[in-house]
């Protein structure tokens, strides 16, 4: 019996030996790279979930009149902006005993966010019926109250080391017991523009900014990636010119994305004049660096269509464009979307070259068009995560939860697009 | 050491077989490509399966040293032996059994390195050598029983892959050599050389033949007549016919083997 | 029904000549974005880059060892003019360049090569867009990550065992660019690997080699400069990578190798001059553009070697 090929010898287990540990080896890595993703997720994620709510106090109001509108104007500018500090703080002594003197005033009125009486204001000038009634109406809590309904200040560590103190607890407390706090859902986020006070700061402007710049990023990278693509791969000839633009393109697919944002600060708004810290100018830039992308992709697909089509339309003496647009083209479309999305994708996620040009500014006010001042989401994340109140790290983290969404429903919106539509040749 | 002589043999006539194949069946997925295939190997002789391409002998071929492992939807029944022992028992290494049964490719695949390290490699994995000096001196020997030597004993350190096709393909057979198997299984070797190439190798052939025992996959009847000592033809997955080769070319029994040596089938 | 004339179908002709030639023309135009972004790029830096020198000479911003851009509001101030050597940027680039690709290289060309030859399809299927997934997310989540948890907890390992490392240390943000750059480095590879033909595999299986060895001796080997390609372009990445290093690098131009000291970028620097609020004309905003314009020599360069050595291997086994 010929013991040489059977799985015995000391040589064999030894390779073999190898052999596995080299399996898990590849193994490990791939489980540290997922457990690396899964880690950063459920870091953002539990970080980021608690402010998707947030704080309100329930006071009963008194609209006092004399206090609010003491000549009876009823001008919604006068009523919005008037003095609402007495009124609430006449309702928190109704509820929380004990408040007498000035300094114990002001701090009770901290529970509340700075934006509670805009809050009221605008729900008198909106509604001057409420002048001399009463009504009980929910309002922002402060980030400090937030954070600690939320468990997130630990009131046993030194009280000189938080800012909020054992008095406030207190004050919390009875608000608790009465039933005059709770936490809903957090609508300031996803309504708001930017504020410096984590509480009344939200993502809309952002959100907005972001989908201004890429609708302007769309507009000129789709046609101009398309065009291009279809020159490249069915109009040149082979020569010097068709050479460098190639060339040109795969460079620019390898240029840092800070250095376009150079290029649109001296370009567009140095030499352009174009309006800085603008979705415009921020999507002409977008535009600039996912353009090589939207024409590697593109051109990939235009590959991959039978020539036979082609020669099916010349056949019938259609001309070569005609040929190109009326059979080519509309083929590769959805490819060529596809491609298109997975490169505004990427453009949704871009920080650097935004900084560049300005796009980093502190706005509060929702833009409306291409040329208002703006930020993107991924600037505001970028933001608060500078910001040094405590009460960002939930808001950033929540940003960042709204942007990976959108780039999940983006990419799989390519995904089904690409199954949808594809066609096998 | 993994050097060892044959302790036993299958008999079959005067010839002892070195490997036997019995009722063996090859799946592709649900497609059957090998249709209950016997036939036994006779020692240090050449075996050549012939037949009209996609015929299944190729697949056949590559079940002698298990090499259709590698392929995901493939599955051997049937029983082969090798010396007496059963290939496909779970307790076979396979690593050990191609180190016994080499293999020649279609197209010659020198590995991109050296001409010496091309025949180095097998020595070196499977241990063989135990100096620098033994394993210059197997090299050299493989590279001589390959006919190759002279003409690359002056630049062993080029890449392989500068070689000419022949010399190429007599690179891969010294490669195979160089591990000392005792078959070495040849899957279309000369279908991408030219005539002269193809000449040469064929002599090779011959010579080897004192040494190892060869199974040939050819779809050249010619060359099958001039090398082998046994046909087998194959057609449609199935073993039509095997047996001495002059006896299969001259005077044919079944009619589909006339058929095809006379060209009609093909 | 009459036959069109002679004359008619020559204008009808005509007509569609002048339609193929306006639209050719578009298509050339459209093309021409490319070439004019570079040209923009390339104009655009170098031309603010000379009026930089013009204020500092080249040799200072090239071999000068220090970097303090703080240039005087008054004459007399101390320090009154800035320093301005490109090389403790350089150095803190390539320190936290290089503790990313020691994280990178290993981790992406193992999950590379399990994947494309040991794996089964259906692990496959699922690991690789997984894998996808890591370069889909924005650099500037990295970023946040890093500065908020990896770092901290470096530092709280490093005080545990008695150990000073600063917060924004080279470590955290090496660390995590690292991970960015797996999907980069494993894509590439797993490429370059497919790409090397069946028939050596088949070779060396051939001769009773295991799969280990045939990976090790014959594949990878086999791959080699496609997998250096590969990592050069990581590399061109993470010296261009702007976000992760701004949120979790320091700003502080220290001239040292030590990882858990804290170090600065190119990018770093770039994003500083030029977010805060100052006239264009300083050099401390020119600074930006000089830098720019190294590291775009620094990045095509390597890009440019990449891409050859790939499209050379590609060429080999095409």
């Amino acid at each position: 019996m010929p013991n040489y090929i059977l799985n015995t010898s000391r040589q064999m287990a030894k390779r073999h030996g190898r052999e596995k540990r080299f399996k898990w080896y590849g193994r490990i890595a791939i489980f540290i790279s997922i457990a690396f993703l899964i880690f950063m997720f459920s870091a953002i994620v539990f970080r980021g979930a608690s402010a998707f709510q947030q704080t309100k106090i329930s006071l009963d109001i008194n609209f006092s009149e004399a206090i609010i509108d003491p000549t009876s104007s009823r001008d919604p500018e006068i009523l919005k902006r008037a003095n609402y500090k007495p009124v609430v703080l006449e309702s928190l002594s109704n509820v929380i005993p004990g408040i007498t003197d000035r300094r114990d005033r002001n701090r009770v009125y901290k529970l509340l966010s700075a934006g509670a009486v805009f809050d009221l204001g605008e729900q008198v000038a909106s509604n001057p019926k409420l002048l001399g009634k009463s009504k009980s109406v929910w309002l922002l809590a402060s980030s400090e109250v937030d954070l600690f309904m939320k468990g997130k200040i630990d009131s046993n560590i030194s009280e000189d080391l938080r800012r909020l103190k054992d008095k406030d607890i207190e004050w919390i407390e009875i608000l608790k017991s009465q039933g005059k706090i709770k936490k809903t859902f957090n609508t300031t986020l996803f309504g708001k523009g930017d504020s410096r006070e984590p509480e009344m700061a939200g993502i809309l402007g952002a959100a907005i900014g972001s989908f201004f710049s890429l609708l302007v990023c769309f507009l000129i990278a789709f046609p101009l990636g398309i065009l291009t693509a279809v020159y490249l791969e069915e109009f040149a000839k082979k020569n010097f010119l068709t050479d460098f633009i190639e060339v040109n393109i795969n460079n620019l697919a390898a240029v840092p994305s800070i250095v376009f944002g150079l290029l649109g600060l001296s370009i567009f708004l140095n030499f352009f004049n174009l309006p800085r810290s603008t979705p415009l100018v921020g999507g002409i830039v977008l535009a600039l660096m996912t353009l090589p992308t939207i024409i590697i992709a593109s051109r990939s697909i235009l590959r991959s269509i039978p020539q036979s089509i082609r020669d099916a339309a010349l056949g019938l003496g259609a001309s070569k464009t005609q040929t190109t647009f009326h059979h080519v083209v509309p083929l590769a479309m959805p490819g060529m979307l596809t491609g298109t999305i997975l490169g505004m994708a990427r453009a949704l996620g871009e920080t650097a070259p935004l900084l560049m040009i300005g796009m980093v500014a502190f706005i509060v006010d929702i833009p409306k068009g291409v040329t208002d001042v703006a930020t993107s989401l991924p600037v505001q994340i970028f933001l608060w995560a500078d910001s040094p109140e405590k009460g960002f790290v939930e808001r950033t983290s929540a940003a960042i939860i709204v942007l990976l969404v959108f780039l999940i429903l983006m990419n799989l919106c390519a995904v089904y697009l690409r199954k949808r539509l594809e066609r096998r040749w | 050491m993994i050097y060892e002589t044959k302790t036993t043999h299958e008999e079959k006539g005067n010839v002892p077989s070195i490997m036997t194949a019995n009722n063996v069946d090859v799946f592709y997925g649900k497609k059957q490509a090998i249709c209950n295939v016997s036939l036994d190997i006779p020692e240090n002789q050449i075996t050549a399966l012939i037949g009209p391409s996609g015929c299944g002998k190729s697949t056949f071929l590559r079940c002698f040293n298990r090499m259709n492992d590698t392929i995901n939807i493939c599955r051997v029944s049937g029983k082969i032996k090798f010396s007496g022992q059963d290939i496909y028992e779970p307790k076979v290494d396979v690593v050990a059994l191609r180190s016994r049964i080499g293999m020649v490719f279609q197209k010659a695949n020198p590995f991109p390195k050296s001409i010496f390290e091309n025949v180095a490699y097998g020595p070196r994995i499977h241990g063989l050598a135990e100096s620098k000096d033994e394993l210059e001196s197997i090299v050299v020997q493989s590279l001589k029983r390959a006919g190759l030597y002279d003409e690359v004993s002056d630049r062993l350190n080029e890449p392989g892959t500068s070689l000419s096709g022949g010399q190429q393909q007599r690179l891969c057979i010294a490669r195979a050599i160089a591990v000392d198997p005792q078959v070495i299984l040849m899957d279309e070797p000369c279908s991408a050389l030219d005539p002269i190439a193809t000449a040469i190798i064929e002599d090779l052939m011959e010579t080897m033949k004192e040494n190892y025992t060869i199974v040939i996959v050819t779809h050249s009847m010619q060359q099958a007549a001039r090398v082998s000592q046994q046909t087998a033809f194959f057609h449609l997955g199935e073993l039509v016919e095997s047996g001495d080769t002059q006896a299969i070319f001259t005077n044919p029994i079944q009619e589909r083997t006339q058929n095809y040596i006379s060209g009609r089938i093909g | 029904m009459s036959l069109p004339t002679e004359n008619w179908l020559r204008r009808k002709n005509r007509r569609n000549q002048i339609k193929e030639l306006v639209i050719q023309g578009v298509l050339i135009a459209s093309s021409f974005v490319a070439i004019l972004t570079t040209i923009g790029i390339v104009a655009s830096l170098v031309f603010e880059a000379f009026r930089f020198f013009d204020k500092i000479p080249l040799m200072e911003f090239l071999f000068s060892l220090e970097w303090s851009p703080q240039t005087a509001i008054r004459a007399d101030q101390v320090g009154a003019s800035g320093k301005f050597g490109v090389i403790p940027l350089l150095t803190g680039t390539l320190l936290i360049s290089f503790i990313a690709m020691l994280v990178a290289t290993p981790l992406g060309l193992l999950s590379a090569i399990y994947l494309a030859e040991f794996a089964k399809a259906k692990t496959r299927d699922a690991v690789k867009p997984l894998l996808e997934l890591l370069a889909g997310i924005p650099t500037v989540v990295y970023g946040f990550f890093a500065a908020l948890v990896v770092a901290p907890i470096i530092r709280a390992t490093g005080s545990g065992v008695g150990f000073d490392i600063s917060s924004e240390s080279a470590l955290a943000a090496g660390l995590v660019m690292g991970v960015m750059l797996i999907p980069f480095i494993s894509s590439l590879s797993d490429d370059v690997i497919n790409a090397v033909p069946q028939a050596l595999r088949d070779a060396s299986f051939g001769m009773g080699a295991t799969h280990e060895e045939t990976v090790t001796k014959v594949v990878v080997p086999a791959a080699t400069p496609g997998i250096i390609g590969s990592l050069l372009l990581a590399i061109s990445r993470a010296i261009g990578e702007t976000m992760i290093v701004v949120m979790a690098a320091g700003l502080a131009a220290n001239l040292t190798l030590n990882p858990f000291e804290a170090v600065t970028t190119m990018t770093v620097q770039i994003v500083t001059l030029l977010t805060g609020d100052q006239e264009f004309d300083s050099a401390k905003t020119l600074a930006a553009f000089a830098i720019a314009l190294f590291l775009l020599v620094l990045t095509l360069g390597l890009n440019i070697i990449a891409l050859h050595i790939v499209n050379k291997y590609k060429k080999k086994y095409a």
